[in-house]
C-alpha cells in the first residue's frame, strides 16, 4: 500500500491569485525515504501542510496511509509525526520538558517509545535541563526530531530539516533518517539542496508548484538526455558571456567554477578544438571536460525545458 | 480531562518561567493601587482666586476674608484692576478673577442690591466648574449673613429661605477615593485578564509552535480551556491581593458579599479573557495583538464609568457605554463594595456579564482554527 497519496491537489493562495501547488500527482510507497527537491517557493511545504492537516488543498484528494487528510483529519494526526521548516517547539521549555509535554500530548510516555529515539535523544540528554531557545541549530534539530518520533508515528514529515545546520549536522541528520527508515518508518523529507537528493530513495523535483520529475535519483541522472561539458577560463563572466553568443550551444550556466554546457543535436564536438576556439577568443587558461550529470544538472534541465515549454 | 491536565502544567510551568511577566503581574497591582487614587483626585481644591477690590470698604474685605478662609480658596493676588487680574488668569497663576465694583458697600447698604463680577479660566472644565460654583456658595452665603446685620431680622415679603443639609450617603464624606479605588481595582483585572491573554495564543502563533500543536490529537477546547483557566487563576489572584492592598491602605472593606463580590470577578475574568481570546484570533503578531487589544481597552476605560459617569454621557455614548463589560462590572463592585448591594440589586449587571463571556468565548473558540 502506498503510505502517501496525493491526488491532483491544487492549492491557491489571496483568493486563487497565488498558485502554490498546481495539480500535483504523487505516491510515496510504504517504508520508503522520499525526497521532495525544490528551491525556495516550489510548493513543498504547502504540499507537507496538506498531508499534515493543516491546510486544505482547493482541488484533489490526498491521503495518508488510506486516511483522507480532510475527513480523517484526527486519525492523520495521530499517527504522523510533523517536524515544520521553522523550529516550533517551546523555546522557554527545557529539553525535557518539551519532549514529555509532546509525548503526553499523544497519550504516550518518552519511555514507550524510547527505542525510536535513543541514538538521536542520548545526543541531546546532556543538555536536557537546558531551554530548548539555548540549544544551537543542529541540536533544535535533534529536539524537534525526536519530538515528531516521540509517538512512533508511522509517516514522518520533515520539513526542510537541514536548512541553516551546518555540513556534519545535515550529514549526522541524513544517517539518523536512514535509520529511521530501517524501523519501518515511511519518511517524506523535503530540501533545497540538491546534494542532499542522492540521500533519498526516490525523488520528485518540484518547481513553481509542479512536480517535473519523479523517479530514482539514479534515473533522473541517467535519463538526463544530452552529453554534459565543464568547461572554464580565468574570467568566467566573459567565457559565459560569448558562450551564450556561440550558436551550437544549447545551454550553459555556471556551476561552481565550471560553466556547464550541453549542446544542440546531442553534437560531440572534439575537446581540443573547442579548447583552442576559446583560447583565440580571447580565453585564458581555458579547460574543457566532458562530466556525467548531478541532480542539480537535471533539476535545471528540466526547468528550462518547462519555461521554454511555455514561454 | 487527562489532556487537559498536562496542557495546564505546560502554560503554568511557562508562566512562572517568565520572571518579568509575574512580576508584573504581582507589582502592578499593589504599586497602581497605591499610587493612582491619591493621584487621583476631583476634589477641587486649591483654586487660585486674583481679586480685584474698586471698593475698598469694610464689607469688601469681610468678603475676601470669607472666601480665603473657606478651605477651597487661595487668594493669590489683590490687583488695581480687572484688565491686570486678567493677566494672572493668562499665566496660569490664576484660576477665578472676583471683581468687587467701586461704591460696592454703599450700594448693598442703600438699595440693598449689588452685582459682582466673577470670571473663570476653563480649560479644566471640572475645576472651572466646580470652583466657579463654590464661589458662588459663599458668595450666597455672605449674601445672607448681611441682610440679617443689617436688618437684624428677616423682611417679611422679603422671601423665606430654604435652608439645604448635606447628608452623604455610601461615601459620608464625599472622598473621591472611595469611588475611584474600586474603578482602579476593575482597571488592574481588565489589563491583567484583557492583555495577557490576548498576548498568549498569538505567541504560539508568532513562535510557530501553534504549527506543533496543531497536528497533535489536541482538541481545541482543550487548548482553548488550557489558556484560559491560568489566566484566570492568576485574575483572581490579583483580585484578591487589590482586595487586600484596599483593605491594608484606604480601610476601605467591602460593605456587600464578598461571595457575591468573587462571583462577578469570577464571570468578567471569563468574558474579559474571552475578549483577549478573541483578540488572539483574529491577529498574527503580538505587536497586532497589543495594538488592537490596547484600543478595545482604552474605549472600556474611558466608556465605562470608570472615571466619569455614564449617567452624564450623552444617549449614544451610554449604548456604547453598555457593551463593554467593564461598565457593568465596575458598576457592580461599587454597588457591593460601598452600599452592600445583595444579588437581588445587581441581577441584571450579573445577565449581562453572563452574555459577554458566552458570547465572546463562543465567537473566539469559533474564529480559532486549527485548519486553514
Amino acid at each position: 500500500m502506498n503510505a502517501v497519496v496525493l491526488d491532483h491537489i491544487t492549492k491557491t493562495y489571496e483568493a486563487g491569485k497565488v498558485l502554490a501547488v498546481d495539480d500535483v500527482s504523487l505516491e510515496v510507497a510504504a517504508g520508503e525515504l522520499f525526497g521532495l527537491i525544490g528551491p525556495d517557493g516550489a510548493g513543498k511545504t504547502s504540499i507537507f501542510r496538506i498531508l499534515t492537516t493543516l491546510l486544505l488543498p482547493d482541488k484533489g484528494a490526498a491521503s495518508v496511509n488510506g486516511r483522507d487528510c480532510v475527513k480523517d483529519y484526527k486519525a492523520i494526526r495521530r499517527s504522523v509525526g510533523y517536524m515544520p521548516g521553522r523550529f516550533s517547539l517551546y523555546q522557554d521549555l527545557t529539553v525535557a520538558e518539551n519532549l514529555h509535554f509532546f509525548a503526553t500530548l499523544f497519550g504516550t510516555t518518552i519511555e514507550a517509545n524510547y527505542d525510536l529515539i535513543r541514538d538521536i535523544y542520548e545526543q541531546i540528554k546532556p543538555f536536557s535541563d537546558r531551554r530548548a531557545g539555548k540549544l544551537s541549530g543542529g541540536m533544535k534539530q535533534k529536539l524537534a526530531l525526536c519530538c515528531a518520533l516521540v509517538h512512533k508515528p508511522e509517516v514522518l514529515f520533515l520539513d526542510e530539516p537541514t536548512t541553516g545546520v551546518d555540513a556534519v549536522s545535515r550529514k549526522e541528520f541524513w544517517e539518523m533518517l536512514r535509520t529511521l527508515k530501517q524501523q519501518g518508518i515511511t519518511i517524506v523529507v523535503s530540501t533545497p539542496y540538491m546534494d542532499e537528493a542522492v540521500l533519498c530513495e526516490r525523488i520528485a523535483l518540484i518547481q513553481g508548484g509542479k512536480i517535473m520529475s519523479v523517479d530514482t535519483p539514479a534515473n533522473v541522472i541517467a535519463t538526463f538526455p544530452v552529453k554534459l561539458y565543464a568547461v572554464k577560463a580565468a574570467n568566467i563572466y566573459r567565457l559565459l558571456t560569448s558562450l551564450r553568443e556561440d550558436t551550437a550551444i544549447d545551454s550553459c550556466y555556471a556551476f561552481g567554477e565550471y560553466v556547464h554546457v550541453t549542446f544542440r543535436d546531442d553534437a560531440e564536438p572534439d575537446l581540443q578544438q573547442w579548447q583552442q576556439k576559446l583560447t583565440a577568443q580571447g580565453h585564458e587558461q581555458v579547460e574543457a571536460k566532458k562530466i556525467s550529470p548531478s541532480i542539480e544538472d537535471s533539476f535545471i534541465r528540466l526547468m528550462n525545458e518547462k519555461q521554454n515549454g511555455q514561454p | 480531562m487527562r489532556m487537559l491536565r498536562f496542557i495546564l502544567k505546560k502554560e503554568f510551568r511557562q508562566i512562572f518561567r517568565d520572571k518579568t511577566i509575574l512580576a508584573m503581574m504581582l507589582v502592578m497591582p499593589t504599586v497602581q493601587l497605591i499610587i493612582l487614587p491619591l493621584a487621583m483626585n476631583f476634589d477641587v481644591k486649591n483654586v487660585n482666586v486674583a481679586v480685584v477690590d474698586n471698593d475698598h470698604s469694610s464689607w469688601s474685605q469681610q468678603l475676601i476674608n470669607k472666601i480665603g478662609a473657606s478651605g477651597y480658596f487661595r487668594i493669590v493676588a489683590a490687583a488695581p484692576s480687572f484688565r491686570e487680574a486678567l493677566e494672572y488668569i493668562e499665566r496660569e497663576q490664576a484660576d477665578v478673577v472676583l471683581e468687587i465694583p467701586p461704591g460696592f458697600e454703599r450700594n448693598l447698604v442703600r438699595e440693598g442690591e449689588q452685582h459682582i463680577g466673577v470670571s473663570v479660566d476653563a480649560i479644566n472644565g471640572t475645576k472651572a466648574a466646580l470652583g466657579g460654583s463654590y464661589l458662588l456658595t459663599v458668595i450666597a452665603d455672605f449674601n445672607q449673613h448681611i441682610r440679617l446685620n443689617e436688618r437684624g431680622k428677616p423682611v417679611p415679603g422679603k422671601g423665606v429661605n430654604i435652608g439645604i443639609t448635606y447628608s452623604n450617603w455610601y461615601n459620608p464624606l464625599a472622598e473621591y477615593r472611595f469611588y475611584v479605588v474600586p474603578a482602579v481595582m476593575v482597571l488592574l483585572l481588565t489589563l491583567i485578564a484583557g492583555f495577557l491573554s490576548a498576548l498568549n495564543i498569538v505567541r504560539e502563533k508568532e513562535m510557530g509552535t501553534i504549527e506543533q500543536i496543531n497536528v497533535t490529537p489536541i482538541k481545541k477546547w482543550q487548548f482553548i480551556l488550557g489558556k484560559l483557566i491560568p489566566f484566570w487563576v492568576v485574575g483572581m489572584v490579583v483580585f484578591t491581593l487589590a482586595l487586600t492592598v484596599e483593605r491594608v491602605v484606604y480601610g476601605i472593606w467591602p460593605v456587600g458579599s464578598f461571595a457575591l463580590l468573587y462571583l462577578f470577578a469570577a464571570v468578567y475574568l471569563v468574558a474579559l479573557l474571552g475578549f483577549g481570546l478573541l483578540v488572539s484570533t483574529y491577529t498574527d503578531s503580538q505587536l497586532q495583538a497589543m495594538f488592537v487589544a490596547f484600543f478595545f481597552v482604552m474605549i472600556f476605560m474611558l466608556m465605562s464609568g470608570l472615571f466619569t459617569a455614564v449617567d452624564s454621557m450623552p444617549g449614544w455614548a451610554q449604548d456604547i457605554a453598555a457593551l463593554t463589560p467593564v461598565t457593568h462590572f465596575v458598576k457592580v463592585v461599587r454597588m457591593i463594595v460601598l452600599k452592600g448591594s445583595t444579588f437581588a440589586d445587581v441581577q441584571k449587571e450579573f445577565l449581562y456579564l453572563v452574555a459577554f463571556a458566552v458570547v465572546l468565548n463562543s465567537w473566539a473558540i469559533w474564529n480559532y482554527r486549527k485548519t486553514s
